[in-house]
C-alpha cells in the first residue's frame, strides 16, 4: 500500500516536473559597452545549463539616449519580442508601468543590495527592477606620468587643469605628439549630462533640478563649473570629445595618449588586460573638488535588471534575472570585469578587492554619488536631460558663454515643466 | 494623373458625352480604382493621421489619454511666455540648417556632376569601366557610407586626419564631426561624394539626347568650346537637369541618416527630419514631432511649388 503511494507520488512529481522544466526560449538585453556582452554571455550561458532553457540576447545601441528610445517604442507598442531589459538607474520611472513587480521572485533577496538603489528601483510600490551593477563617475591617472614629472594625483579640477597642461607639453617636446591632457565624454547625449552634473556638482551648484522638482540650475557655481569645462577644450582635451562616448574616450587613454580620464568602474578592468599598452601604470580616485571649498563627487550611474510585463514567460525570466543579480555573480562580475557590485558585503570581498582594489577604498563615492534629476522629472526626465546637455555641449564648443548657457537652460527647463513635471 | 486621363477621354465642349466615352471613362475609374486605393491607404491615410495628430497631445507613454489640443502645439500663450513649434528657436535652427545644407550640397553636386557628365560623355577608352565606377557611391547604403565616413573622420583614429597631418596640411588633427563650424561640412562632404554620381547619371542621359549635327555645325563654324558649351550645351540639357536639380532638392530637404550617423541629434547640424525624430522617439511625443513633421511637409510642399513654378516660366520664355 504504502509502496503504491510512494510510487504513485514519484509518478505524478515526474510528470508535474517534467511539464515545469519543459525549456522555455526567452529573450534579454545586455549591454554592449567594453567587456559587457561577453561577460554576460558567459552567465547566461551558466544560468541555461543549470535550467535547460534557452537564451537569446540582443544587442542594443551603445549610446543610452537610443537604447531608452528603442525600449519606450518596444514596450509602449506592448510587444513580448524581449523579456528582460537592462535598464539604466533612471530609467524605472520612465519604463515603471509596463515592468513586473519582482517582489514575488526575490525571496528577499533585495534586502542585501544598496537600499538607496532598491529605493530608486521602487515604482510605485513595486519593485520593478532588481539593481546588478552600480557606478560613479571616476578620474582614471596614469601613474607612471604623474611620478615621471613629480606631481601628486590632483585634488581640485584647477590642480588637475594645471598637471594635465605640464604633463602634456612635456610628453609632446619628447616626440609623443598625440599626447592629450584630460578626456571625457562631452557628445550630445546622457553621457554628457553625467559629466556635466558632476562639474556643476562639485563646484556646489546643485543637481540642476532639486527634489522637490525646483530649477536651481541658474546660480554663480554651476556657471564656474562650465566654464572650468570649457578651458579644457582644445588645450588639455582634444576638440573631438565633441563627439566622444565611453570608448571613445577610453580608446584614447587606453592607447596611452591621455594623462587623465574620466570614465566608468568598468574601463579599469579593460586597462589591466594582457593587450593594454597602459596595463599597471593605472591609476583610480574619486573626481576633483571644484576650487578649495568644493566637494569630490560622482554621477550615479548603474544598471537595472527588469522584466517586461508583455513577457510570454515572467516566471522564467524573473528566475534569470535573480540569477544574475545574485551575490554570487555580481561578485563573479566585479573579479572580471570590474563592475561594481550593489550588494555592500562584496565591497569587504578580498576577492574582489584584490581583482579592483579601488572597489573598497572609494565605497564612500559610489554611495554618496549625485544622482540625476530624474525622480523629481519623471517622464519629461529624458527632455531635461537633452536640454542639460545640449546647453552644456554650447558651452564646450565655445558657440556660448556659460553664463548665457545656463540662463537659456533655466528658461528651457521652464518651458519643460510648464505647469509641472 | 487621373484628371488628364479623364480630360482627354471626354471630348471638350460637348455637354453630353455618347455611351462609348461613357463606357470609356467608367472603365478608367476602374482600371485606377486599385491604385487609388493604395495611394490612400499608404500615402493618404499616414498623411493625414499625423496632420490630425499635431493638433492633439499624444504622447507614446501612454497613448489612451491622447486629447485634441487646436494649434497648441504650434502657437501656445502660458504665463505671458509664447509655447510651440513656431517659437522654439531649435525648430527654425533646424530649418535653417536644412535650407542651408540643401543650397550647398545640391549646387556643388550639380556642379561637380555636370563636369563628371561631361567627362563621362566623351569617347576614351575603358569608358563603360569608369561610368559603372563613379556610381559606387551612390550604390553604397547610407548608413554604411556615414559610418565609414565618421571613422574615416574620426580626430584620433581616422585617415583623413592622418593623411592631412602627414603632408603637413595640418599640424593638430581636426575634429571633423565634433567642431560646430566644421561639422555642417563635413556633412556636405560626405553628401556632395554620396550623390554627385546620381547628379552625373541624370545629366549624362540629358547629354546623350542631345543631336550630334548642332556639334557638327559648331564644329565647322569654329566657335570656341567653352562657348559651345554654354550657348548651345547648357540650354538643351536645361530640362533634365532641372528634374536632377528638382529630385536631389527634394531629397535634400529631408535629410536625415546622414547627419544622424555622423553627428547624432547635435544641434549645429540637426535637420528637420533629426528634429522630428527627436520630438517623436526620444520624447515620445507623437503630438508635438507630427506637428513638425506637419510643417516640414508643407516646407517642402511649398519650396518645390516654387521651384517648378520658377522652372516652368524659364523654360517657357526660352520656348
Amino acid at each position: 500500500m504504502v509502496l503504491r503511494k510512494t510510487l504513485l507520488c514519484t509518478a505524478m512529481a515526474a510528470l508535474g516536473f517534467s511539464a515545469f522544466v519543459s525549456a522555455a526560449e526567452i529573450t534579454i538585453t545586455c549591454g554592449n559597452v567594453g567587456k559587457e556582452q561577453q561577460i554576460c554571455k558567459e552567465s547566461v550561458a551558466e544560468w541555461e545549463k543549470k535550467t535547460g532553457h534557452s537564451v537569446n540576447i540582443v544587442t542594443p545601441p551603445t549610446s543610452a539616449t537610443e537604447q531608452l528610445a528603442l525600449y519606450q517604442q518596444i514596450l509602449g507598442s506592448g510587444s513580448s519580442d524581449i523579456d528582460a531589459f537592462q535598464i539604466d538607474v533612471i530609467w524605472p520611472g520612465i519604463l515603471g508601468n509596463h515592468l513586473i513587480d519582482l517582489k514575488p521572485f526575490t525571496n528577499g533577496a533585495e534586502k542585501e543590495h544598496f537600499q538607496a538603489i532598491v529605493e530608486n528601483n521602487t515604482f510605485k510600490g513595486k519593485l520593478v527592477a532588481m539593481p546588478w551593477f552600480t557606478d560613479a563617475g571616476l578620474l582614471f591617472y596614469r601613474k607612471d606620468l604623474l611620478d615621471k614629472y613629480g606631481y601628486e594625483v590632483p585634488e581640485t579640477w584647477e590642480e588637475l587643469s594645471e598637471i594635465a597642461n605640464k604633463v602634456q607639453d612635456a610628453e609632446r617636446s619628447a616626440g609623443n605628439k598625440k599626447m592629450w591632457g584630460f578626456v571625457f565624454q562631452a557628445k550630445a547625449y546622457e553621457g554628457l549630462t553625467c559629466d556635466a552634473l558632476e562639474w556643476i556638482d562639485s563646484y556646489g551648484g546643485g543637481d540642476v533640478v532639486n527634489a522637490n522638482g525646483d530649477i536651481t540650475v541658474n546660480n554663480d557655481n554651476t556657471v564656474k563649473a562650465l566654464e572650468m569645462a570649457a578651458s579644457w577644450v582644445g588645450n588639455i582635451t582634444p576638440q573631438g570629445v565633441l563627439n566622444y562616448m565611453e570608448e571613445d574616450a577610453r580608446g584614447v587613454f587606453q592607447s596611452g595618449n591621455a594623462v587623465f580620464m574620466r570614465n566608468w568602474p568598468y574601463a579599469w578592468s579593460l586597462s589591466q588586460n594582457d593587450d593594454s599598452p597602459i596595463r599597471g601604470k593605472v591609476g583610480v580616485v574619486a573626481l576633483p573638488k571644484g576650487g578649495e571649498g568644493g566637494k569630490q563627487t560622482g554621477t550615479l550611474g548603474g544598471w537595472q535588471m527588469a522584466v517586461s510585463k508583455y513577457s510570454e514567460n515572467p516566471e522564467v525570466t524573473a528566475d534569470l534575472v535573480m540569477w544574475l543579480t545574485s551575490k554570487e555573480e555580481q561578485k563573479r562580475r566585479a573579479i572580471v570585469g570590474s563592475y561594481n557590485p550593489t550588494i555592500a558585503d562584496l565591497y569587504d570581498d578580498p576577492d574582489v578587492n584584490k581583482a579592483s582594489p579601488f572597489m573598497g577604498q572609494l565605497k564612500a563615492t559610489f554611495t554618496n554619488a549625485v544622482a540625476r534629476p530624474s525622480r523629481a522629472t519623471g517622464a519629461n526626465y529624458n527632455k531635461v536631460s537633452t536640454a542639460i546637455f545640449n546647453a552644456t555641449y554650447e558651452v564646450l564648443s565655445g558657440e556660448q558663454t556659460a553664463e548665457a548657457s545656463v540662463a537659456q537652460l533655466e528658461k528651457d527647463l521652464k518651458r519643460i515643466k510648464r505647469r509641472s513635471w | 494623373m487621373t484628371f488628364a486621363v479623364l480630360q482627354r477621354s471626354g471630348s471638350p465642349g460637348k455637354t453630353h458625352h455618347s455611351d462609348l466615352t461613357m463606357e470609356k471613362i467608367r472603365s478608367a475609374w476602374l482600371f485606377l480604382l486599385p491604385m487609388i486605393i493604395t495611394l490612400a491607404a499608404v500615402a493618404g491615410w499616414p498623411l493625414i493621421r499625423t496632420i490630425w495628430l499635431g493638433f492633439t497631445n499624444a504622447n507614446l507613454t501612454d497613448l489612451t489619454v491622447t486629447e485634441f489640443i487646436g494649434f497648441e502645439n504650434y502657437l501656445s500663450f502660458y504665463e505671458g511666455e509664447a509655447y510651440g513649434l513656431l517659437v522654439d528657436p531649435d525648430w527654425w535652427n533646424a530649418v535653417w540648417n536644412t535650407v542651408w545644407f540643401t543650397l550647398v550640397s545640391v549646387s556643388l553636386e550639380t556642379v561637380f556632376g555636370m563636369g563628371v557628365a561631361l567627362i563621362l560623355h566623351a569617347n576614351f577608352k575603358g569608358r563603360g569601366i569608369v561610368r559603372t565606377a563613379v556610381l559606387i557611391p551612390w550604390a553604397i547604403p547610407t548608413i554604411v557610407s556615414a559610418q565609414m565616413w565618421g571613422w574615416m573622420l574620426h580626430d584620433q583614429f581616422g585617415v583623413v586626419n592622418e593623411i592631412l597631418l602627414t603632408l603637413g596640411i595640418i599640424n593638430n588633427p581636426i575634429a571633423w564631426t565634433a567642431d560646430p563650424d566644421i561639422a555642417m561640412w563635413a556633412v556636405i562632404m560626405v553628401d556632395v561624394w554620396k550623390t554627385t554620381p546620381f547628379m552625373a547619371l541624370l545629366i549624362l542621359a540629358g547629354l546623350q539626347m542631345l543631336p550630334e549635327d548642332i556639334y557638327e555645325a559648331a564644329h565647322v563654324d569654329g566657335i570656341h568650346p567653352v562657348k559651345v558649351f554654354f550657348n548651345v550645351t547648357l540650354p538643351l540639357i536645361k530640362p533634365a537637369l532641372l528634374v536632377a536639380v528638382i529630385f536631389r532638392a527634394l531629397d535634400a530637404l529631408r535629410i536625415f541618416d546622414l547627419i544622424y550617423v555622423l553627428t547624432s541629434s547635435s544641434t549645429s547640424t540637426m535637420s528637420m527630419s533629426v528634429y522630428a525624430r527627436q520630438q517623436l522617439v526620444d520624447f515620445q511625443e507623437m503630438g508635438y514631432g507630427s506637428a513638425a513633421t506637419t510643417l516640414l511637409f508643407l516646407i517642402i510642399a511649398a519650396l518645390t511649388v516654387i521651384t517648378i513654378t520658377a522652372g516652368k516660366l524659364k523654360l517657357g520664355e526660352e520656348a
